[in-house]
């Protein structure tokens, strides 16, 4: 029991995560209409860039509050270089170069961090964990990863419900080529949401790292995870990436600890009952 | 001398390897009221998206109010005084209808403000009504009031209808003609493309129509009225 708890409140505190890492790649799916392969990529670097950056602050929210600035930049140069060129392309290509960065970006990796897995320490005032039961103790970590997830959740809302950048984001899910008319430069919204969209899957990135070492290629289960979050909560929408990743976290979760033999089958099985009920995802444009 | 609102000289668009417009010079002055007729796949919305920046001739050139916009994207046409109310209205469905309105509110070059919110909600008492309301649980005609309302808040010189009664009942079209000729009458030049001959003769100062991607017909409305054998042939069922 104390086992299925655990498993629960891991499952709630990986779907936060995995929401993270999907708000991005549903944003500039469903505004930009890009496939973005490599948006696992900007994950694995987030990790990284918690690795190095922790040698040197020895702190990994102090990691965050540089590695999420570096991340944006890093997602605006991207853009620039080569995501602005696949806006008028169909999804072939943009499946092909954003698979070509993925191997760069690998490459890139091994070149920089090596190969071998490293860990990333949890700062000294969040060791230890909160009491289960006699042998079982939750760590402050996963708490405080998961309760900034939520802030940073409920702060996105805010910004899309009510900022302008929010209305311009809503309205470009909906009619990409209208928000131009009206005199918004897409150009400039669609590297503002591509680059957020690094900024936030590096984010989930930068604050896993402790949570498990830090190994290429840790980006890539982030990617398929969150392509299937984006297809059960609606491409394009916030809400249905918030509510899919935590319906796949605990079905995953719970999967591992019911249907041990079946695990890793559980999340797709959530997505075709999804599908089959609501083609278009909890929260897709009716399809 | 004031420039003209719109002037586009020879203008050509492709879509893929179809030739679409075929050198089409058009012109509205400031103020003026222009009808642009034609049948089905003439060339009508092309031209209308090709003017706003939505569609990329291959050649030609395009002025707003005099200055050469010929390169500049949609939404540098639209700060510059160009709005368009697109064929399908263009609605935003996840914003409210106060916030379709207030999207692109903006002042015009001069600094001013001819249709402030409250000036479109007079215009259409109905958006006053359901401004909390979603988009997408707007009526046909609502939605249609809320494009045009939504392109007055951006301050145009220059306004672009396609197709602004398709589907509409006539009591409603009725009234979005209302509405349409006091815009017009403040002082917005206007390019109306229409199915309905006889109240697009009542509203224009001048009349075109297109037919296979050039412009046939440029005159007055007495005049077009007069040429049946013109209606029959470019208009008529
Ligand atoms: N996106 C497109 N790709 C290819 N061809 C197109 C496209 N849009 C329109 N066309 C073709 O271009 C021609 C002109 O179309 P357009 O929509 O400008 O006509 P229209 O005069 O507005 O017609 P309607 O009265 O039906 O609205 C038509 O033959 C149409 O089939
Ligand atoms: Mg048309």
């Amino acid at each position: 029991m104390d086992l299925a708890l655990i498993q629960l409140l891991n499952g709630v505190q990986y779907g936060l995560l995995i929401f993270l890492a999907a708000s991005g790649l549903t944003l500039v799916f469903g505004i930009m209409g890009v496939i973005n392969l490599s948006h696992g990529s900007f994950y694995m670097l987030g990790a990284y860039c918690a690795l190095t950056l922790t040698q040197f602050t020895g702190d990994i929210f102090l990691s965050l509050l540089l590695g999420v600035p570096l991340a944006f930049v890093f997602g605006v140069i991207i853009e620039w270089l080569f995501i602005r060129r696949l806006y008028d392309r169909d999804h072939l290509q943009q499946v092909l170069l954003t698979f070509a960065l993925i191997l760069i970006f690998n490459e890139a990796q091994k070149l920089l961090w090596g190969s071998h897995p490293h860990s990333v320490p949890v700062p000294g005032y969040l060791q230890g964990g909160f009491k289960i039961s006699e042998l079982l103790t939750y760590p402050y970590y996963r708490v405080a990863v998961a309760a900034f997830c939520v802030a940073l959740a409920l702060g996105m809302m805010f910004v899309i419900q009510k900022t302008r950048i929010g209305r311009v984001i809503r309205a470009g899910e909906s009619n990409r080529e209208m928000v131009e008319a009206l005199g918004i430069d897409s150009r400039l919204l669609f590297r503002f949401v591509f680059a957020a969209g690094v900024a936030l899957a590096a984010t989930a990135g930068i604050v896993a790292a402790p949570l498990e070492s830090v190994y290429p290629g840790i980006g890539e289960p982030i990617l398929i995870i969150s392509f299937v979050v984006v297809v059960i909560g609606g491409i394009g929408s916030i809400k249905g990436a918030f509510l899919g990743a935590i319906l796949i976290g605990v079905a995953d979760a719970l999967g591992k600890v019911y249907f041990p033999a079946f695990s890793s089958s559980v999340v797709y099985a959530l997505m075709a009952a999804v599908l089959i009920a609501r083609p278009g995802g909890l929260f897709g444009r009716a399809a | 001398m004031n420039a003209p609102a719109i002037l586009a000289e020879n203008i050509n668009t492709h879509y893929g390897r179809s030739h679409i417009l075929r050198g089409v010079s058009f012109r509205v002055a400031p103020g003026e009221t222009v009808s642009l007729l034609g049948r089905n796949g003439m060339g009508k919305t092309t031209l209308l998206r090709t003017l706003a920046g939505l569609v990329r001739p291959s050649s030609g050139s395009v002025r707003l109010n005099g200055n050469d916009v010929t390169g500049e994207r949609a939404s540098a046409r639209s700060r510059a005084g160009l709005a368009i109310v697109p064929e399908g209205r263009g609605i935003f469905p996840n914003l409210t209808v106060a916030e379709n309105l207030t999207f692109a509110s903006r002042a015009n070059r001069k600094g001013e403000r001819p249709w402030p919110l409250d000036r479109v909600y007079t215009l259409f008492p109905r958006l006053a009504e359901r401004r909390h309301h979603w988009g997408n649980e707007l009526s046909g005609g609502e939605q249609q009031m809320l494009s045009i309302g939504r392109a007055l808040m951006t301050s145009p010189s220059i306004i672009l209808l396609d197709e602004a009664t398709e589907g509409l009942a006539p009591k409603l079209r009725d009234e979005i003609w209302s509405t349409v000729k006091q815009i017009t009458q403040s002082g917005i030049a206007a390019i109306i493309v229409d199915k309905n001959l006889n109240d697009l003769l009542a509203l224009a100062d001048r009349n075109t129509i297109m037919a296979k991607g050039e412009i046939v017909f440029d005159g007055p409305s007495a005049a077009l009225r007069a040429d049946e054998a013109l209606i029959h042939r470019h208009l008529g069922v």
